[in-house]
């Protein structure tokens, strides 16, 4: 329970935190919250040669109207996203999701890119930014870009992110319907990682723990755009899922799960629009 | 007015609370300057001779002071030879000979997490860097992981016993005779899980030898019984001083000490360096002993009209790799078999099997929650089958108030109970006629959360070891304040509080003058400590009759300086003032009595043994709501009536039933120790491992009743163990509720929500059990 030594930075700023990245080359690791890639640390699963800490670049706590869309700085904390006036009333489903993880001591160090970057499928944000079709802006030494989310997600805690590069913002844009959503997440214990999770925004659904990344249930979504009702509809939410066996839940399970919970999803999502 | 019954604060909270309280890795003892690390290098493998460890790699890292091995064991005594043949030792020692366990392992591991060798370091980080380079060469043997694969005797975990059955006891259970003319026979197979016992500080040592004494300092239930087992390194008891400073729990995980800590103490004296020992979570969850582990055959038969004519309870108890207290738990299991009932016929038996697992031993209850847990379900059972409401198939089955004493079928005997009245105070407080059609209309609406009540009345035995005693030492000084030295050990259950009350009660010292001391080999060589509930009854009645003693020592001296006759002098407890009946113009206070005593201290020291245990009582109704699309669970209410006898303080015995109710309801709902087929532990982090929390449980409602008992001065039962042992089938058997109109017959425990969806899904397939 005792990482092996690893060399500490602590940035100031991001161009700091970029220049840190490139002298120390593909070992570093950048260092938000700290409550996912710590744990990892201590049962020495992830050995980094050194961390970047990124946690006091108060330049990236942020939310932000911008008209069309909200913009979060990525080291914005879940305590804040989950009380912030703005989101609460333009996007409350990002609001509603970074209220449900954890709990408030992870709530008050995990910080919105961290999960992210994190990349892990059982994590609440990815499928609630993969239904409000988020912009995740990187910076690294070739400049800055921007990935939509549904390509940010790549595989087993894999994205988009290069190595040297850093999340720096997430742009969700403001729904059409910002009452059309829900989020449902089966735990067994309150702090636990979602078993199976569901996002809904505007007809549009994702899957938490469903699979090695988090994704949008196509099949759901195309049944809805023709037509089905939320039951016919929710009928097809393990489609195109590769749901896991663990000691938590089977895959059947799982799948189950994924179905009852996208019907309860659209039909909450249908009565508050 | 007596001080006892109320509710007076806890004078432990205001140290452990804000300054925080001083535990083994938080000592700064003179004697522990420059201590080194102990860092374990545990069996990675459930099952395996070791072909060769290799210490040289970890040897030269920076800081290692020493890698020590069973090799390096030289200096201790070798265990004394155990004749062949000779029966296992009584009460609740490991077993020796051909089953024993040694320090270090030798040749051979047994379960994931064994220590195999003890890396002594500078620095805490130098360890587990060190650790990883101790090459063990393991050739892998098939691992036995569970009850069902030690049966087949297929791979032996002691090949020279030539067999996994450690051992077997009880009574015959042969005779099916005794189920002739019932019309109601229902039987099943019910398990109760391995669960960790999980105390927020795990297992720490620290241990210094200087000048021929060791000075060991453990995180233990038991100070004088760790010194004993420490005698293992081939010390006189008055060579080792143990010393338990505050403890973070134990939950019968740390009754005594186990090897690590021999092991720890060991690698001080050998080295002549201070080590200390304090655990991760990684190794609490492996190394720590478990509890439970049972797997039971019940089968109970009766008439239509409800009563239970036979019931046979078949009890294989799991004891992981080593059998430690793994023997001694199914014997309380059967000897609280039929439990609050008056079944005229019972049978019931035991065996012990080795398996590739961590150690079993007690755990909150250790042995009894089990029984209960078994005829709880077995009575829900025969209620179904028979038709009946679950309350009154136990109301036509109690034991009746005057029945007692009791002696039961399997050799208990009760002392003092009303359990019909505890059943239905339970009942009233939870409107259960009400609950019962709420739960109706909620089957005929086919509501998907549907509601479940479950009952379980349960009697349990405290202070199993009633003539090992305790002792009670009461000092009262010149100053005028009081100290007291008990045997008993507290980690949490506020001795501190309890016992300054009994002494402020019979004399009259106020709280805030009342010292307590314990866990000190040196201050208080002999002593057992705390486990099965007994400090209070045990404990608590020492310092009881030491404080009569000293009472009585000083009403001799009051009455020489009063010069007056003794039978004339009185001590008015409100102020603890001596005077002479009638004259309240002269008073002694009990510093001046104090300082005309002898070395100017009165003293009294007790060892107080009973003749017999106490059974205290109680039901639990649990009311929960289960989502039958998901088979998620939620507890909604959680209603006890207890009874533990007089009670000193609510305080204590309310935080007693909140936590054996939370850890009751966490085995029913949550907790579970698995392996997989190998042996590999698949709960080795809190991640994994389901410890229940707060966001899961309701307030509890909690009602008593207060029967004494004839079998101490204070007229008192242990209450440390009775809300899990109540509330574990409470809730087991609300969740069974809940769906049983399903056609859902048993779920076992943990009823985890896929295995409550299964148990729909199956049921309305028609394959349920």
């Amino acid at each position: 329970m005792i990482p092996p030594a690893f060399t500490y930075k602590r940035a100031t700023s991001v161009d700091e935190a970029l220049s840190l990245a490139a002298e120390i080359g593909e070992d570093a690791k950048y260092l938000a919250g700290g409550h996912s890639l710590l744990p990892l640390m201590k049962l020495r699963f992830a050995t980094p040669e050194a961390l970047i800490d990124i946690a006091r670049i108060t330049e990236l706590s942020y939310i932000t109207d911008k008209g069309d869309h909200v913009a979060v700085g990525a080291l914005t904390r879940h305590h804040d996203v989950a009380g912030s006036e703005l989101l609460k009333n333009e996007i409350p489903l990002l609001a509603h999701t970074a209220g449900e993880i954890g709990d408030p001591q992870i709530r008050h160090r995990g910080t919105i890119g961290g999960s992210v970057a994190h990349g892990d499928s059982a994590s609440d944000l990815p499928a609630s930014l993969l239904v409000l079709e988020a912009t995740f802006v990187i910076r690294g030494p070739q400049g800055t870009r921007s990935v939509p989310a549904a390509e940010f997600f790549k595989g087993i805690f894999e994205t988009a992110l290069e190595p040297g590069e850093l999340l720096t913002e997430i742009q969700v844009p403001k729904p059409a319907s910002p009452n059309a959503w829900s989020f449902q997440k089966f735990t067994k214990r309150a702090i636990d990682w979602a078993m199976v999770g569901v996002a809904v925004q505007d007809q549009k659904v994702a899957l938490i723990n469903m699979g090695p990344v988090p994704l949008r249930a196509a099949a759901v979504e195309s049944a809805l755009a023709s037509g089905a009702s939320a039951a016919d509809a929710a009928a097809r939410a393990a489609e195109g899922a590769s749901a896991s066996s663990d000691i938590h839940a089977s895959a059947a399970y799982r799948e189950h799960l994924a179905r009852v919970l996208t019907a309860r999803a659209l039909t909450e999502a249908a009565s508050r629009g | 007015m007596s001080i006892l019954g109320t509710r007076v604060i806890r004078t432990e909270d205001p140290r452990l609370l804000t300054a925080g309280g001083v535990y083994v890795d938080d000592l700064r003892e003179p004697e522990l300057d420059g201590a080194v690390r102990a860092t374990f290098v545990r069996s990675t493998v459930a099952h395996a001779k070791i072909t060769s460890i290799d210490t040289s790699e970890a040897e030269s890292q920076p800081g290692v002071v020493a890698v020590l091995t069973a090799k390096d064991m030289t200096d201790v005594p070798p265990p004394p030879p155990v004749d062949e043949d000779a029966p296992p030792a009584p009460g609740p020692v490991p077993l020796a000979g051909k089953w024993q366990e040694p320090v270090l392992a030798i040749d051979t591991v047994r379960y994931v997490g064994e220590p195999v060798a003890i890396v002594l370091t500078d620095s805490t980080y130098q360890g587990e860097d060190a650790a990883e380079l101790v090459a063990v060469d393991y050739d892998i043997l098939p691992a036995v992981p569970s009850i069902e694969a030690a049966l087949k005797d297929e791979s032996l975990l002691f090949p020279a016993a030539g067999t996994n059955t450690a051992i077997t006891g009880g009574g015959d259970v042969s005779d099916d005779s005794i189920f002739d003319g019932c019309d109601v026979v229902v039987e099943g197979d019910v398990i109760n899980q391995r669960v960790a016992a999980l105390p927020m500080e795990g297992r720490a040592t620290a241990a210094a030898w200087n000048d021929g004494k060791l000075t060991v300092w453990i995180s233990t239930q038991n100070a004088q019984i760790s010194r004993l087992i420490l005698t293992a390194l081939g010390l006189a008891p008055e060579q080792i001083r143990v010393v338990a400073p505050d403890v973070g729990g134990g939950f019968g995980a740390k009754i005594g000490t186990d090897r690590d800590t021999v092991a720890v103490a060991w690698a001080a004296k050998h080295t002549g360096r201070p080590v200390r020992w304090v655990e991760s979570r990684y190794e609490n969850l492996v190394g720590m002993t478990q509890g439970r582990a049972q797997l039971h055959h019940v089968k109970i038969g009766g008439t239509r009209d409800g009563k239970v004519k036979a019931y046979r309870l078949e009890v294989i108890q799991d004891s992981g790799g080593y059998s430690r207290m793994g023997f001694f738990l199914p014997m309380l299991t059967n000897l609280m078999a039929p439990a609050v009932y008056d079944f005229p016929n019972v049978q019931a038996n035991y065996k012990v099997v080795v398996t590739n697992g961590t150690p079993i031993a007690a755990y909150r209850g250790a042995g009894r929650p089990e029984a209960t847990a078994t005829v709880e379900r077995a009575l829900d059972w025969f209620a179904a089958e028979a038709g009946m409401d679950p309350a009154e198939v136990r109301r036509i089955n109690f034991i009746k108030k005057e029945q007692f004493p009791f002696m039961t079928k399997t050799g208990a005997h009760y002392d003092t109970g009303d359990y019909e009245t505890a059943m239905d105070q339970v009942l009233e407080a939870a409107g259960y006629a009400e609950l019962r059609a709420e739960q109706k209309a909620r089957r005929e609406r086919g509501d998907v959360k549907q509601l479940g009540l479950g009952l379980a009345s349960y009697v349990e035995i405290t202070a199993p070891d009633p003539d090992a005693g305790e002792t009670g030492r009461v000092d009262v000084h010149e100053d005028g304040t009081a100290t007291v030295y008990t045997g008993s050990s507290a980690h949490g259950q506020g001795h501190h509080t309890a016992f300054a009350m009994l002494v402020t009660e019979l004399l009259g010292i106020p709280m805030d003058k009342v010292e307590v001391i314990h866990g000190d080999t040196d201050l208080i060589p002999e002593g057992i400590g705390t486990y099965g509930s007994r400090s209070l009854q045990l404990g608590g009645s020492a310092v009881h009759n030491a404080s009569l003693e000293v009472k009585d020592q000083a009403a001799k001296l009051a009455a020489s300086l009063f010069e007056a006759s003794e039978a004339d002098v009185v001590l008015d407890t409100a102020t603890g003032k001596w005077q002479i009946a009638g004259d309240p113009d002269k008073s002694l206070g009990w510093g001046q009595i104090a300082a005309s005593a002898e070395g100017k201290t009165l003293t009294a020291n007790v060892n107080f043994t009973a003749d017999k245990s106490t059974f205290p009582f109680g039901t639990q109704l649990s009311v929960v709501e289960v989502d039958t699309e998901t088979g998620k669970v939620t507890l909604l209410r959680h209603v006890t009536a207890d009874d533990a006898g007089p009670v000193v303080n609510p305080i204590l015995i309310d935080g007693q039933r909140h936590g054996g109710i939370a850890q009751g309801a966490a085995q029913a709902l949550c907790e579970e120790v698995l392996y997989d087929a190998d042996g590999n532990p698949l709960t080795s982090t809190l991640a994994d491992y389901a410890a229940i929390t707060a966001a899961e449980l309701p307030s509890f409602e909690l009602l008593r009743s207060e029967t004494p008992t004839d079998r101490n001065p204070l007229g008192v039962k242990g209450i440390g163990e009775a809300g899990t042992i109540g509330a574990t089938p409470a809730v087991q058997n609300a969740v069974i509720d809940a769906v049983a109109h399903l056609g859902v017959r048993h779920i076992d425990m943990p009823t985890t929500p896929e295995r409550v969806w299964t148990a729909i899904n199956d049921a309305q397939k028609g394959s349920g059990k």
